[in-house]
């Protein structure tokens, strides 16, 4: 039921033509496969091997290395603390705990009504508006724990909608270039 | 303090809001200098590279110039691959230049390519920058559209293709051997390099002679185009010529990405003066120590501010590690540290995130860099023992043999040897800390 289907199965096969070899595409397929389903289903990882000659073991040998790529479900919203070194300094862990309470999970769990996913991740250079933390990977700096707040119900209200697309959308702009 | 004069040099159009669009870079002499190069020979145009001394900006510091020569010697095809996978924590530089002027990225790209014959372009983009992501691809169109990337460009018969190129989360995809097994759709592991022959220069992406070049160094080389390698070389001093951007966070009041001379400025400058750093910010306003060049790299005290901000400068200092050397500026990120930071939680944490991004191929890496980081946590949450600190160096030894800068090579790839680093530095520079954290069983910091 999940194969890369649609439009999404068309702009597959336009990211295989944009490359000398086949299978660097897998990354790219492997963002479009979560793009399309919020996270990476066997069906899809399948159907991308197929596209590219690979095996399902190959896609997943490479899916399971990045830190992107998750093969369960995760919540509609991704939420990625920094504390490494900049954010630490500047209360990146007291920003992790006060997510981790605001949203009730721990770090690498998702939220009972399937909406929130917290994860601690590394640095993620934006480090001159220490503490910072992206949602579905769109930055926001500087976040307090009352703008945290304030973030969670934007979020919840449907504010931020054009701003953090649905997880998994990575870049919303088409390659185009002629043939 | 000095604030020299030197041109910014990749950053003068971010004083626009519309910095990444096509009509603001062109409104802003975008794309001359490709026409310039495109009149000029291949071997002029590296010639001046190489005249412009420019060191890489990646954090190996290797000359441009002679990583094209070396590729430009061998038949093709050849292939650029420009790495913006930025990950060294606190280093957030490529982060701007890609979000906020990624037509000088691909200029300089076209330029390097024609300069070195290269047939296609893949431009990796870390793949957590999701908004420079779009901005790169939007930019390429346009530069499609505009008729500087792909066939015949401008009417001068040259053609080449590029591609913008997600990565997925890893850190060690900045190496540019696992940067090129990522681009070929594998899991990030560096490849073996047996210089001089076999290095991506030579045995790149498909195995074929590849340039490797990063965002910032991409984005130096239309401005070198157009004013000549040697008004390149005429800035900074000894090897390190030019400007550099320098990431400066933690505990100093204006943090952010600078553009400075290197050499003629030092670190006291950048981290007080008040365009840059303005002073430290926090605790007593007191500076502890800091990092001079990505998390790799061993500390610096208050003792070294007056060390210009150049590459031989830095890596010939008197440092902190145990076994001597000094140390580098790497990727060019400088880490402040007010005298309320406990460094044993620093180095902890810098420990923690090298166990985390180990790739796992060599054994001192994935199982060294993991003891450091269960030691170093113990530590710091009160449950250290005293046998805990020659155990650290004990260990750091096995990876880093001689603990010091530069380290002798155990593994394939620099992860592994850079671990030990920071724990090293911050060991010698405050082993009373270490101390009060084993005795009192917990931080004193709180």
């Amino acid at each position: 039921m999940s194969k890369l289907a649609g439009e999404f199965l068309t702009r597959a096969r336009e990211t295989i033509a944009a490359y000398p070899g086949s299978r660097s595409a897998l990354i790219p397929l492997l963002h479009l496969a979560q793009e399309q389903d919020g996270h990476l289903t066997g069906d899809a990882m399948e159907h991308i091997g197929e596209l590219l000659g690979l095996t399902p073991a190959e896609v997943m040998g490479t899916a399971s290395f990045y830190d992107m790529f998750f093969t369960e479900p995760v919540g509609k919203w991704l939420v990625s603390v920094c504390t490494n070194i900049a954010c630490l300094l500047n209360g990146g862990y007291e920003l992790l705990a006060h997510a981790e309470e605001k949203l009730g999970v721990r770090p690498g769990v998702t939220s009972h009504d399937g909406r929130f996913t917290l994860e601690e991740v590394e640095c993620i250079a934006r480090c001159d508006e220490a503490p910072c933390l992206a949602v579905n990977w769109r930055y926001f700096g500087k976040v307090t724990n009352g703008r945290f707040d304030e973030l969670v119900a934007d979020l919840e209200s449907g504010k931020l909608n054009d701003e953090v697309p649905t997880h998994g959308t990575l870049n919303r702009v088409r390659r185009e270039a002629p043939a | 303090m000095t604030i020299t004069e030197a041109p910014k040099i990749v950053t003068s159009r971010l004083r626009y809001e519309d910095s990444h669009t096509l009509d603001r870079y062109l409104a802003t002499g975008g794309y001359e200098a490709l026409r310039k190069a495109l009149t000029m020979a291949p071997e002029a145009i590296q010639a001046e590279v190489e005249t412009a001394g420019i060191l890489g900006r990646g954090g190996a510091g290797f000359p441009a110039g002679i990583k094209w020569k070396t590729t430009m010697a061998l038949p093709g095809p050849h292939y650029l691959v420009v790495n913006g996978d930025e990950s060294e924590p606190a280093t957030f530089k490529d982060h701007m230049l890609v979000e906020r002027d990624p037509h000088q990225v691909i200029e300089g790209a076209l330029i390097t390519a024609y300069a070195t014959g290269c047939e296609r372009i893949f431009l990796y983009v870390r793949g957590e920058f999701a908004l420079g992501l779009e901005r790169m691809q939007a930019a390429l169109n346009d530069a499609y559209k505009f008729g500087a990337v792909g066939r015949d460009i401008f009417g001068s018969g040259f053609s080449v293709e590029a591609v913008v190129h997600p990565g997925a989360g890893a850190y060690i995809c900045g190496e540019e051997t696992a940067l090129l097994e990522s681009l070929e759709g594998k899991r990030g592991f560096p490849r073996i390099k047996v210089p001089p022959k076999i290095i991506p220069a030579t045995v790149g992406v498909y195995n074929k002679p590849t340039v490797v070049n990063n965002v910032e160094t991409m984005s130096n080389i239309p401005w070198i185009v157009m004013n000549g390698g040697a008004a390149f070389a005429a800035l900074g001093a000894g090897r390190s010529t030019g400007t550099r951007i320098f990431s400066l966070s933690g505990h100093v009041k204006r943090p952010g990405n600078y553009e400075v001379e290197m050499v003629k400025t030092t670190f006291r400058d950048l981290i007080y003066a008040p365009v840059y750093g303005g002073g430290i910010q926090g605790g007593n306003n007191e500076l502890k120590a800091f990092i001079p060049g990505g998390a790799s790299s061993p500390w610096f005290g208050p003792q070294h501010l007056d060390l210009p901000l150049g590459q031989d400068e830095v890596a010939q200092a008197q440092g902190t590690l145990p076994g001597g050397g000094g140390s580098m500026l790497g990727s060019g990120s400088i880490v402040v540290m007010n005298d309320a930071t406990c460094p044993v939680r620093a180095a902890w944490r810098l420990a923690r995130f090298f166990a985390r991004e180990s790739c796992g191929q060599c054994t001192p890496c994935r199982e060294g860099t993991g003891w450091l980081d269960r030691i170093m946590f113990r530590i710091e949450s009160g449950s250290g023992r005293m046998e805990d600190l020659d155990l650290l160096l004990d260990v750091s030894d096995n990876i880093a043999p001689g603990l010091a800068f530069p380290y002798p090579m155990t593994t394939i790839c620099f992860l592994g040897p850079s671990s030990p680093m920071p724990i090293c530095s911050a060991l010698q520079m405050f082993r009373d800390d270490f101390l009060v954290h084993i005795k009192d069983g917990g931080c004193p910091y709180g």
